[in-house]
């Protein structure tokens, strides 16, 4: 127990701390690179906790496309990433003292919860013990059955995306070589070869 | 030791919301990292999903997070391309430079 303790406050100060250098980082390449590190120790807490599943979906998704694509992104554009800093300090104190107010109604509420003992009975989808099955099999039991419809409503979420995706950043570029089949196709003899009298002894 | 149990990770889950909140008043015109924040709030609402989850012996809580990161996904690809194609347009991706729509 004590090295689960320690595990946590380990994982929890690293993701703090990579939560704190992505909104602070200089240069934004750093602030992606930092965002993954986030996401890589929040799926370790999710691991302690028992979420194994949505970890490993955490890592693949989010690091592996998610992140990528904010590289991507990052290194694509060319901008002078210095002159978006300019006023960071002037907004620094808002910043804080907005930030400090959001944290210590969290804390107040945290605080004063308590759970009542009759909500365990409004479960709406108990977890089966460990012994029986694991967190992968349960959720996938769970999902393709009682939350069938939602699923299929995701993925049609992540369609629209790409769709939108693909349509917003697509362009019709000029001056592109490119083979054009109908054009190879419609090629006669008579646009393409031309035949000249050349006169003895005039050349070309 | 303390027992590590629901107020531990719901503490964590509120101070990366806070720092997603922070993030975005901190950078105020740089809007990548904009993105990058609301990433992280989501991050924390996955993580108080989850503790729920494994709390209360629920798995509808780690289903629901499923679902906000699939739509978290969506929103970062729809978001970058968006920045993409008004970078093509304007040179820059300053928030202050976002105002053609303006009445």
């Amino acid at each position: 127990m004590i090295i689960q303790t320690l595990i946590f406050y380990v994982f929890a100060a690293i993701t703090v701390a990579g939560g704190v250098m992505v909104v602070t980082a200089r240069n934004p390449v750093h602030s992606v690179l930092f965002l993954i590190l986030t996401f890589f120790t929040a799926a370790g807490l999710f691991i302690l906790m028992g979420a194994e599943f949505l970890a490993m979906v955490l890592v693949v998704v989010y690091v592996g496309a998610v992140a990528v694509l904010f590289l991507f992104v990052v290194m694509m554009l060319d901008i002078n990433y210095l002159k978006l800093r300019e006023g960071f300090l002037q907004y620094l104190p808002t910043g804080v003292v907005i930030g400090l107010i959001l944290l210590v109604e969290l804390v107040m509420i945290a605080g004063k919860w308590v759970l009542s003992p009759a909500s365990l009975e409004s479960r709406a989808a108990p977890t089966p013990m460990l012994v029986k099955l694991t967190n992968t099999e349960a959720l996938g039991q769970v999902l393709y059955t009682n939350y069938l419809y939602l699923f299929e409503a995701a993925g049609l979420v992540l369609l629209v995306a790409m769709i939108g995706a693909i349509l917003l950043t697509h362009r019709v570029r000029p001056g592109v070589r490119r083979q054009k089949i109908v054009d190879q196709l419609a090629r006669t003899k008579g646009n393409s070869l031309e035949i000249k009298k050349v006169p003895i002894g005039g050349g070309v | 030791m303390m027992q590590i149990g629901l107020g531990h990770y719901l503490t964590v889950g509120a101070i990366l919301f806070t720092l997603g909140v922070f993030g975005i008043f901190l950078n105020r015109k740089n809007v990548i990292t904009i993105l990058m924040s609301v990433e992280l709030m989501l991050l924390a609402v996955n993580m108080n999903m989850v503790a729920f989850s494994t709390h209360l012996h629920d798995l509808a809580g780690q289903v629901f997070a499923l679902f906000i990161l699939t739509v978290a996904a969506a929103e970062a690809a729809i978001g970058l391309a968006i920045v993409v194609v008004f970078f093509r347009n304007r040179g820059s991706i300053e928030v202050e430079d976002i105002n053609q729509m303006k009445g």
